[in-house]
């Protein structure tokens, strides 16, 4: 939990001073009792009814203090909670966005964004709380038993009995719960999972006239659900009837023995009452107590979630003193970046010298031995099955992953002795989702140069064949793009994905299977337009259809992530089996 | 609608912040069944194991289908704060929007919503008059235990003033309410939590045959995410909210009515004194709330806003990596965060102060009531022991209202919820066919007789379509993704009816034979496949639950999916995991083709599912195919050359129109659409 300690730190005025004031409140709370026993003993007493008064309005005026304090209480619960939550979650959305794809691999979308929001409300909960009842619970728990003490200290002793009566019993129900209810939950699964079949399966089901049987298969979930629901009700129902017996009798107690001590002189009437009031006091203290503890443990639990995404080691880095490469813009790691080693010229764009690539340890490689060289201005076409290892040779290129073996070269340098910003400057990507972020055309299309000008997003726009259709947008670029891009279709957003790509000459463009969404017409436009417009831009296309990679410099045949085939498209015809399986699966 | 879902939301919101205080409320000598019951689903929540085992406990890899998951661990309404969160940050909710489609479907009056939810307690109406009986009971007992400790403290004045035997037998009586209450107490939770259940039970079944019997085109229109958040949540919320909410208006009822009379007869002055007040708790409980719903309402909405970005951005952080677009990202956070900060700062704070204020209000009561009391005792009017009972009801007689004011918003978002499970419970099922005939021998001649059809009325799809189609014959259905090829899946299984015309099995028009006798007629075997959590063998026995092994090992033979059955651990046995993530895509299909290979209906309809296959599958689903369709008529939406070059009948498609149909040659000869995409798709560019 080291890594909390900061955020904690910069909130100690408040985690210390509301508690104290909460603490002001509790005493408050403790006194009342106090006050009015004695009213009704000195004063009804004696007759007094100055005294009645003054300690009427003594009493009053305590409650008032009690909700100032406790306003006061409140604010800092508040500033304190939200304020380090809200510190947690920036730091922690920080951390994120330094991970690799390795460490992507390992953490889905819902896991990150659960401990984005739902850890961290957790979190937020528990140290409200901390502030608000750390004090209040033990305090009126301890000060009630006290207050008793000195009331009486033999009548107290029922305090002593009581309060780990009722704590034993609460956590014994509560433990016969547990697996009661992980047993309605995996019934309530099973419901859920049904009903999910069978929408699923709408089609299947009816086509088979199986509706019946689906709704026996329901049925019978739903009365599991029903029958473990109901019986962890008759356990958990007991709770409150037990709690309040015991304090019951407790009071049944107090009544009796006190009744001896009254009659002996020994007690008055008006403290019999207070201690009634006790009890009743640390009855509901004891369950705010298992409240706290409660939510502490949620909260810890919450904290090592959290802590485990701070602790996640980043395994791709950029280098100390990397080479940078001149950029066509600035970014804010260029100053780290030593220009002077701007690397020499090679013969080669991108080489790939023997290089195998595992996912993780134990997984088989899913590249093998691959060797491959790249002039400047080439396009290399990739082609294999699914799962064959097509995108994880791509992948390599920007050091999303790292290559188990053997190196990775761009401009003759191993891809690790590059500035991470900068190397990743050099491509224009395609990914295969092809996917827009909400905002306007214009913000979408400056994502690889934040400063591009309309001009060169047009161009991007026309080599990308998107031309025509954004110009018919109500805007154009100022046309609001939805999450996802979805008020655009599969065709547009692919075309689009390829000019935010483009805008800014990237020297090396990579279209991971991106242009399954074009008829071929287009694609074939969209392969000429890239040929004509970018100079000397070297081109990675990655793709299922033999027609997409046919006239490529270079064609890469992947099987298993191993390299079968590798040559021109005439060649391959000529000696390679499977890239003539694909190319005849698609065209006979 | 929208205003409703932020309503939920927000209350949601509220319920989860307002849980902490809720719990706390120290003043109370009870604590309201409720609360009790949030605690323990709270703590059986905890993963207690991995509270001493860390490591075990946080496994890095999360399961893959988070939408589910969160879908599941809502159950039951899981005590609030996290299940309600969820529903929050559950992606479908926020990105799409769900339900939004079948809420303008249409719109039940609340009477009618009400009239149905009552129809489903009808069967457990001994249930329901039970628990009130019980809470009737529970009330006044609850109510004799101040009255007869007060007794017993009068018994108690001074010293050599103790009457021991008067106090024997109030405390006799005493532990027998006190015992008596308890046990009320239990019968009544247990009986409301037995009617919420099996009410539960009854709408979940409602709702379930439902979805089986509504035209496909809800099912299809509407998100799936959502129908089942309507199953499992608004379901909960509806026992949760009506349930619960009608039986604590009941009890708070009860107590308060008891109460005042009770109170009545001990001191009408403080009586009076009491509920003169009680406007003032009311007040100000109202105030807070207001302010505080003001502040929730907004945090909802950033909160929504944050959820929004968080997976957007983290949902594609690759593409984000790709572009160097960390930096951009970061700041575009704070903002929001930032803004999310201010606003729960301020949510928080008005809704922590609803407590202080309940025991402030309380305190005051109770003060006023004390002095007042002594005051009298003074003159005789009052016994200490009825101050001490009226300094009990001070306390008990405002909790009732703060209950019914908690209850209130429970029972708006159940009955949002109901809306929804009534909407649901309201479409009306497919046209019956009850008095069709069965049709009982098929020859596999269809007939498409001028069939017009659209999803949307004003957006015109298929138009005066003829086709005829002999016995045997092989019909492909060609055309650009998305060109509506399914479509005619949906008419020729009626999965949807046709607009105008007719189509013709064996000579009868479909509408007039039954869906069931109709579609066992037709093999089908879609490209996205459904497996469902159960064996192999029982996934291949779907359609024919009697078929012994044999048959299912030859049917699997002729799909070709017996050789890797067997290499599976538990060969026929095995589970298909749920999602059949333990099979891959290809294999999932050659199990569908299996299952339709078992019951050997006399007509096919393929919708050939190759495009995430790898080639070497391919070539098996292939000849899977081929086996198949030997000598039944057969509908095949193709993808593959072979197959379409092959058809008795070739249909072309573009955006949902059949634009041409023939036979291949007659088509090229045309040298329109299909000539023009067998040359980009088909032949050598």
């Amino acid at each position: 939990m080291k890594n909390f300690k900061k955020y904690f730190k910069a909130y100690v005025k408040e985690l210390i001073l509301g508690p104290s004031f909460k603490l002001i409140e509790t005493i408050t709370e403790l006194i009342i009792p106090v006050l009015i026993a004695s009213m009704i003993d000195v004063g009804v007493a004696k007759n007094d009814t100055k005294y009645i008064m003054t300690y009427g309005a003594i009493v009053i005026a305590l409650n008032f203090v009690g909700i100032a304090v406790a306003i006061i209480c409140q604010k800092f619960a508040a500033k304190a909670s939200v304020g380090i939550g809200s510190s947690i979650r920036s730091d922690l959305y920080k951390k994120i966005n330094t991970f690799s794809h390795v460490e992507l691999d390992k953490y889905s979308t819902a896991t990150i964004n659960n401990r984005l929001t739902h850890d961290i409300t957790r979190i937020q909960q528990a140290i409200s709380m901390f502030v608000r009842l750390v004090m209040r619970a033990p305090f009126l728990l301890i000060g009630s038993i006290i207050m008793a003490m000195t009331i009486d200290l033999k009548l107290s002793l029922i305090f002593l009995v009581v309060a780990p009566l009722i704590l034993g019993v609460v956590s014994i129900i509560l433990k016969a719960t547990v697996p009661l209810y992980d047993k309605t939950q995996k019934n309530l699964d099973s419901v859920s999972n049904v009903t999910r079949e069978n929408l699923q399966g709408a089609r299947v089901i009816r086509s088979f006239n199986k509706q019946e049987y689906e709704e026996q298969r329901f049925e019978n979930a739903t009365k599991k659900l029903a029958r473990s629901s109901i019986k962890v009700s008759a356990v958990s129902s007991l709770l409150n009837p037990v709690t309040s017996t015991i304090i019951n009798f407790a009071i049944v107690a107090v009544l009796w023995f006190g009744g001896i001590q009254v009659n002996i002189g020994g007690l008055t009437q008006g403290q019999i009452i207070a201690f009634i009031n006790y009890l009743t006091q640390i009855s509901t203290a004891l369950i705010s107590l298992a409240n706290i503890i409660v939510a502490f443990i949620k909260a810890i639990n919450c904290g090592k979630r959290i802590n485990e995404v701070f602790n996640t080691k980043v395994s791709i880095k950029s280098p100390e003193g990397a080479i940078g490469v001149i950029t066509e813009h600035p970014m804010e790691e260029k100053e780290n970046v030593n220009e002077k080693q701007t690397p020499e010229e090679s013969e080669f764009e991108v080489e790939f010298d023997n290089v195998s690539f595992a996912y993780s340890n134990t997984a088989k490689n899913a590249i093998s031995n691959l060797n491959l060289k790249v002039k400047r201005g080439e396009t290399i076409g990739i082609i294999g099955g699914t799962g064959s290892g097509k995108s994880s040779v791509i992948y390599l290129l920007p050091r999303f992953y790292d290559a188990t073996k053997g190196t990775v070269k761009i401009k003759g340098k191993d891809v690790k002795e590059y500035n991470l910003v900068a190397l990743r400057n050099l491509f224009g990507i395609v990914p295969q989702k092809s996917v827009l972020f909400s905002g306007t055309l214009r913000e979408n299309m400056q994502w690889r140069k934040p400063d591009a000008t309309d001009e060169e997003i047009f161009k991007a726009i026309k080599i990308s064949q998107s031309e025509e259709f954004v110009k018919e947008l109500d805007g154009k670029l100022d046309f609001k793009v939805q999450a996802g891009g979805k008020n655009f279709s599969g065709g547009q957003r692919q075309r689009l994905t390829i000019a935010r790509a483009l805008v800014g000459n990237p020297e090396i463009l990579i279209m991971d299977d991106s242009a399954s969404a074009l008829d071929f017409q287009t694609d074939a436009n969209l392969r000429a337009a890239i040929k004509q417009n970018t100079n000397n831009m070297t081109v990675f296309i990655v793709s299922q259809r033999v027609n997409t990679i046919r006239n490529a410099d270079q064609i890469i045949v992947l099987e298993k992530g191993n390299v079968v085939g590798h040559g021109t498209h005439k060649e391959l015809m000529e000696n390679c089996e499977v890239y003539k399986e694909i190319h005849d699966s698609q065209t006979k | 609608m929208e205003d409703n879902k932020d309503k939920k939301k927000r209350e949601n919101l509220l319920t989860q912040e307002k849980n902490i205080p809720k719990k706390e409320r120290p003043r109370k000598a009870k604590y309201t069944e409720k609360e009790f019951r949030k605690l323990q689903k709270e703590i059986a929540k905890l993963p207690a194991p991995s509270f001493n085992n860390p490591e075990k406990a946080q496994p890095v890899q999360e399961v893959p289908k988070p939408i589910l998951n969160d879908l599941k661990r809502n159950d039951l309404g899981y005590g609030g704060l996290e299940d309600k969160k969820q529903k929050l940050t559950d992606p479908e909710i926020i990105i799409d929007k769900p339900g939004a489609k079948l809420e303008k479907l249409h719109r039940p009056k609340k009477p009618k919503v009400l009239r149905k939810l009552f129809s489903f307690l009808k069967p457990n109406t001994i249930h329901l008059i039970l628990c009130l009986i019980f809470s009737l009971i529970n009330s006044v007992l609850e109510l004799f235990i101040p009255i007869l400790s007060g007794k017993a403290i009068d018994c108690i004045i001074g010293p050599n003033e103790v009457d021991f035997e008067k106090l024997k037998t109030i405390i006799l009586y005493f532990s027998l309410v006190v015992v008596g209450f308890a046990f009320f107490r239990w019968l009544y939770v247990y009986m409301n939590n037995i009617l919420s259940y099996k009410t539960d039970r009854l709408v979940r079944i409602g709702l379930f045959k439902k979805f089986n019997r509504v035209p496909l085109k809800y099912i299809d229109g509407s998100s799936h995410g959502d129908l089942q958040s309507r199953m499992i949540n608004d379901v909960d919320e509806i026992s949760n909210g009506f349930l619960e909410g009608m039986t604590t208006i009941f009890d708070a009822m009860v107590s308060i009515v008891l109460t005042i009379y009770v109170m009545f007869t001990i001191d009408v002055r403080i009586s009076v004194v009491i509920i003169a007040l009680t406007p003032l708790s009311v007040f100000v409980t109202a105030f807070i709330a207001f302010k505080s719903d003001k502040y929730f309402r907004r945090q909802a909405k950033t909160l929504g806003d944050a959820s929004g970005m968080i997976l957007e951005m983290l949902g594609n952080q690759r593409i984000v990596k790709s572009f160097n677009y960390e930096d951009r990202s970061i700041e575009k956070f704070e903002k929001i965060n930032q803004n999310l900060a201010n606003q729960s700062e301020k949510a928080m704070f008005y809704a922590s102060l609803s407590n202080p204020f309940a025991r402030f209000i309380n305190g005051i009561i109770y003060a006023v009531v004390a002095i007042m009391g002594t005051l009298e005792a003074l003159t005789g009017s009052i016994t200490v022991g009825n101050i001490s009972v009226l300094l009990n009801y001070a306390n008990k007689y405002i909790r009732p209202f703060n209950e019914i004011s908690d209850v209130f918003s429970d029972l708006q978002s159940a009955y949002a919820s109901s809306r929804r499970v009534v909407n649901v419970l309201d479409i009306e099922n497919e046209v019956s066919d009850e008095n069709n005939e069965v049709l009982k021998r098929c020859t596999g001649e269809v007939e498409i007789k001028d069939v017009s059809f659209s999803y949307v009325p004003n957006k015109k799809l298929i138009e005066h379509l003829n086709v005829s189609v002999k016995k045997g014959q092989r019909i492909a259905i060609v055309g650009p993704t998305g060109c509506g090829k399914s479509t005619m899946i949906n008419l020729l299984m009626r999965f949807y009816d046709v607009n105008s015309g007719a189509i013709l099995v064996s000579n009868k028009e479909i509408t007039k034979i039954t869906r069931a006798s109709l579609r066992e007629k037709y093999g089908m075997v879609l490209q996205d496949t459904w497996l469902f959590n159960a064996s192999i063998k029982d996934n291949i026995k779907y359609g024919k639950p009697n078929a012994t092994d044999a048959e299912v090992i030859r049917a699997a033979k002729m799909a070709y999916a017996h050789d890797y059955i067997q290499t599976l651990e538990h060969g026929y046995d095995t589970i298909v995991s749920e999602g059949g993530d333990n099979l891959s895509q290809g294999q999932k299909q050659l199990i569908c083709i299996a299952r339709i290979m078992l019951t050997k209906p006399p007509m096919l309809i393929l919708d050939e599912a190759t495009s995430n296959i790898d080639t070497r599958t391919e070539l098996l689903i292939q000849n899977a195919f081929n086996t198949m369709m030997e000598g039944r008529t057969s509908f095949v939406v193709a993808h593959r050359l072979s197959t379409i070059v092959k058809s008795d009948l070739i249909l072309v498609m573009n955006k949902g129109n059949i634009i041409e149909q023939g036979t291949h040659q007659e088509l090229l000869n045309k040298k329109g659409f299909y000539y023009n995409l067998y040359n980009s798709q088909f032949s050598k560019v």
